[in-house]
């Protein structure tokens, strides 16, 4: 038995209200505003969101730091990045993106590893600025092949005042001009993590753009092609299954920002014809940038689900000739016999399935067409910490009467699901043995449970594969204890 | 194209089809513009030279891997082990995110915990309004008995003072005046995560024990024969508490266990999720002062704690983190004079199969030369049982490991023929380690899943004993301790043993000769 939208959105007020009731009165009225239920036709999701967390509750959200080296740096691979500051920021985020990557580890290539000033009381009370100029020699000494060093703020630098600018201009003089970037990505900054990824970009801008001879590699060639993936972070391959759709439509990637990236991607970005944006929250500052100062257009793209795919191919090719738009008919159409393929062997198994998503950057929204793809919906959605703007582009995916809720507590969460009991949960690892312990299927969509890629067509199949692994599992009718207790 | 709905492959296959192998190749050829091959290998091999290890053990400002996280994450593992307790970090939010991931990775299981929150404003004006709200915000959605703050290196920086904050937030309502609030500043510029733990474990005995920040009268000690545990800082916690409480009921003694959280992270998936689950109860930690003595497992988690508790007048038994028969043997021992009864017999007999074990099996172990790195006390147990087996401990190193500490590590080896041209490292790190193994090689590699970068880099198996372990499931379910803890240690040593030595002789033809069915 379905029931009506205006069912839907009744439950939901219902359910909202009856969350806030637990609150001090006046953090009710805070939390209120940001928990709601989309009407159609409204240019958003009608919640607020980019504020402060409330104080006391199990906020999901991160810091500037995990924005800027955890997503943004973190992943050049070429490039040493310090964590300056205490040992902990730098452990805790230390390879847990599964930001893939070809390279020799610890030799010319550094993801996985952890750089730390690990700082210590004298520290504190000195300052750390000595020693970041005597770590950047250690590197040098150490790790002669590495391309640049970006200094990664935790959140004393800031407090106590240190210049790292300074250290990096001078330590950058020192060594022959020497790509060293200081980014001020103190974890009080800002809200949540989003602050962090703004911060980073505006120090590509400042430390790696503005600072670089754009006659630096003269074998650089352009071409009318050349595009750059902007705000893929290659989890689980993301990024190189969402390359080889690009190259095949004939067009030149000539960076990846910032998976598997390097400094000299960077560096020749601005050569781009177009810049493809994946992940808009995380990087639409320095695209927006780089078509300010370079005349770049930028294109947003969703390449999660055959259906966006195809929308997203076509609309990268619309920028192009009528060869690459040729080319991404052909593209689109070589893999269209695999993709009915998965979706002839999953959908009759997914069909009608009920999703509630909580991730952040663009997934809360992008993912919502693979789930449709395979006949699943997605009931209630929310980010960590987007900003208005990604509520109005949200509309464009959900449907009428779907629960929203920003920066979601842990307490609210666990409240909706028990109510809506979906058929899946697609959040983090912070949520997922809540879930799981309640008997409720569940994804990390961050990390995407180990798996992936699930971006492209090639990322789709195993998407669909693990959709179903996780809702057809036979745990889930496990889990009760089938005994009974004789009665007292 | 290389997928296929029929079988779908993962990324561990998927990018070694032609296809991407050819992307990768064009990636690298056209456009990151980076050194030769040759020029890599070059430094590659540099890197494992014995000239590279002196420039490592050279370096005295930068850390690269380092075996040791801050000290909030003490405190909140700290907090997980009292009843119905709920961590509260006090500063910003970022950390407490780390924290929990951190935990729910390695046990793979939910952990609760709360932040105040703090940002810019905080930094300028302090945290007391986050404190204030935040106290009454936690208190309200979820409902615990007992609130334990500790600090963030940001808080810290500022200078935020918890007692003076959790009375003024009692004096606005947040909480009722009578409301559990124990606190402990844990900069995370000081020590590492055992310094946290000693710091929020002392925080809540002095709580308890002191007359609740002011409020109450001190407690006073009338001593009773009961024993007190604790265990510190432990990846292996769920499997190793239930051992300890197992040991403690074969003896029929009456013991407190002081900071529990095998429970917490150990709950059934039957439809319900429990945010507390087990713990130590409050009266268990106010009848903890009365008791007779307590068993510290980890001198290096207790510091502070160890003085407190001899200033109280009990009796401290410090055992280092004991595995394998002569360590087990000071614990069981310790209990057996502390409570004046017999050794059950079920645990000589478990002792005696531990050393039928070891005897089994010596000849596959004796000789072999082990690296491992970790917590102090860890090593100090681990290094002892390495020893019994005839095996060599040559380098063992840890990152939050003084010299003090190392001095003992060399008086196990001093002890031992094994322990010849063994060596401790204190306050070194994974890079330096990476070093050792490649001048010094050793058999075997003891550690977290951070060291299958060096399993990788130097071709040592890597035997999982530290935490984290992200990387394997479930060994946290198994104890590490006691003689049985002990029996399981040796078999993830004899099993890493038999599978390096399985692929080494695996190729039919050419060294398959060794392929025994028999060992």
């Amino acid at each position: 038995m379905s029931i009506t939208v205006e069912d839907r959105k009744a439950e939901n007020k219902a359910l909202i209200d009856e969350v806030l009731k637990a609150y001090p009165e006046k953090m009710a009225k805070r939390r209120a505003k940001h928990l709601g239920t989309y009407e159609e036709g409204k240019p958003d999701c009608g919640v607020k969101s980019n504020i402060k967390s409330l104080p006391g509750v199990m906020t999901i959200r991160g810091c500037a730091y995990a924005g800027s080296k955890g997503v943004v740096w973190g992943p050049i691979k070429d490039m040493i990045h310090i964590s300056h500051g205490p040992v902990g920021c730098g452990q805790y985020s230390w390879a847990a993106r599964r930001n893939y990557y070809i390279g020799v580890t610890g030799v010319d290539t550094f993801v996985t590893m952890q750089f730390t000033s690990d700082f210590q009381e004298k520290d504190i009370v000195f300052g750390g600025d000595k020693k970041l100029d005597k770590i950047i020699d250690e590197i040098q000494d150490l790790f002669p092949l590495n391309k640049g060093i970006s200094i990664q703020s935790e959140c004393p630098i800031g407090l106590i005042g240190d210049d790292i600018e300074a250290v990096s201009k001078k330590k950058s003089k020192e060594y022959e001009g020497k790509t060293i970037v200081p980014v001020r990505c103190e974890g009080f900054r800002g809200v949540s993590q989003s602050l962090g990824h703004h911060i980073a970009n505006d120090a590509i801008r400042d430390w790696v753009f503005d600072k670089t001879d754009p006659n630096k590699r003269p074998d650089f060639v352009s071409t009318p092609y050349d595009v750059a993936i902007i705000g893929d972070y290659n989890i689980g391959g993301d990024a190189w299954s969402s390359r080889i759709l690009l190259e095949e439509m004939g067009l030149r990637v000539i960076a990846q920002w910032s998976g598997d990236g390097t400094i000299a991607e960077l560096e020749n970005t601005p050569k781009a014809k177009l810049n493809v944006l994946h992940c808009y929250r995380s990087m639409n500052y320095i695209s927006r940038h780089m078509e300010e100062k370079y005349g770049i257009p930028w294109v947003e793209y969703n390449f999660f689900g055959p259906s966006m795919i195809e929308k997203s191919l076509r609309e990268i090719a619309s920028h192009f000739d009528e060869t690459i738009q040729a080319n991404a008919e052909k593209v689109i159409a070589k893999y269209k016999p695999m993709v009915e393929a998965v979706i002839a062997k999953y959908k009759p198994r997914l069909q009608g399935k009920k999703v509630m998503l909580y991730v952040g950057g663009l997934r809360p929204r992008h993912v919502i067409g693979a789930y449709e793809d395979l006949g699943m919906e997605v009931v209630g959605t929310g980010y960590e910490f987007a900003h208005n703007d990604d509520y109005q582009r949200t509309t464009h995916y959900i449907k009428d009467g779907t629960l929203i809720y920003d920066d979601v507590t842990g307490y609210e969460f666990e409240k909706f699901v028990e109510k809506v009991q979906p058929d899946l949960v697609g959040s983090g690892i912070k949520e997922k043995y809540v879930f799981q312990k309640m008997g409720v299927p569940f994804r990390q969509m961050h990390s995407w449970d180990y798996s992936g890629p699930y971006h492209g067509y090639d990322g789709f199949a195993i998407f669909a594969r693990d959709m179903d692994m996780a809702i057809s599992s036979p745990i889930w009718g496990l889990s009760k204890s089938p005994f009974k207790k004789k009665a007292a | 194209m290389p997928q296929n709905a029929d079988k779908v492959i993962d990324h561990e296959m998927l990018f070694r089809e032609p296809e991407y192998q050819e992307l990768f190749k064009n990636k690298k050829e056209n456009f990151e513009f980076n050194h030769s091959d040759v020029k890599v290998q070059e430094i590659r091999d540099w890197t494992k030279s014995r000239e590279y290890m002196e420039k490592n053990f050279a370096r005295d400002s930068l850390v690269v891997n380092p075996a040791k996280a801050c000290q909030p994450l003490g405190a909140v593992y700290v907090a997980n082990g009292f009843h119905k307790t709920l961590s509260f970090v006090h500063g910003s939010q970022g950390c407490v995110a780390y924290y929990r991931s951190h935990f729910s990775r390695h046990f793979k299981e939910p952990t609760s915990c709360v932040s105040s929150s703090m940002t810019e404003d905080a930094a300028v004006f302090g945290g007391l309004n986050n404190m204030i709200d935040g106290l009454a915000n936690t208190y309200n959605l979820y409902k615990p008995d007992m609130i334990a703050v500790s600090t963030t290196c940001m808080a810290e920086v500022i200078g935020d003072d918890l007692d003076a904050f959790i009375k003024n937030s009692k004096q606005k309502g947040s909480v009722p005046a009578e409301f559990d609030v124990p606190f402990a500043h844990t900069p995370a510029f000081v020590g590492s995560h055992i310094t946290g733990y000693d710091n929020a474990l002392l925080g809540i005995l002095k709580h308890f024990w002191d007359g609740k920040a002011g409020t109450t009268e001190p407690l006073t000690r009338v001593p009773d024969a009961s024993i007190n545990f604790i265990g510190g800082f432990d990846g292996f916690v769920v499997g190793n508490m239930r051992e300890i409480k197992r040991i403690f009921d074969l003896f029929g003694a009456d013991y407190n266990i002081i900071c529990d959280p095998s429970e917490v992270w150990d709950t059934p998936t039957d439809g319900e999720f429990r945010m507390y689950e087990g713990g130590t109860t409050k009266e268990t930690v106010e009848k903890a002062l009365n008791a007779k003595a307590t068993i510290v497992f980890q001198e290096y988690c207790a510091e502070k704690t160890i003085k407190y508790l001899k200033e109280k007048g009990q009796e401290v038994v410090v055992l280092n983190c004991p595995v394998g028969v002569a360590g087990t043997d000071r614990f069981i021992q310790a209990i057996a004079d502390l409570t004046g009864k017999d050794v059950p017999d079920q645990l000589i007999k478990e002792r005696g199969r531990l050393v039928d074990a070891m005897a089994d099996s010596q000849a596959h172990l004796h000789g072999k030369r082990f690296a491992m790195y970790g917590d102090p006390d860890q090593l100090l147990g681990l290094t002892e049982f390495i020893l019994e087996l005839g095996a060599e401990p040559a380098h063992v190193l840890a990152t939050n490991g003084t010299e003090d500490w190392a001095a003992r590590v060399q008086k196990l080896f001093d002890a031992s023929p094994y322990g010849a041209g063994c060596k401790a490292y204190p306050k070194r790190d994974l890079w330096h380690m990476r070093s050792l193994m490649n001048v010094e090689p050793v058999d075997f590699l003891i550690g977290n899943t951070y060291g299958k970068y060096l399993e990788r880099d130097t071709g040592t198996p890597l035997i999982r004993m530290v935490f984290p372990i992200f990387d394997r499931h479930h060994y946290h379910r198994f104890p590490t301790w006691g003689y049985e803890g002990a029996l399981r240690t040796l078999v993830m040593f004899l099993d890493e043993y038999f599978e390096t030595l399985d692929a080494n002789t695996i190729i039919p033809g050419k060294t398959d000769y060794s392929y025994d069915i028999i060992r």
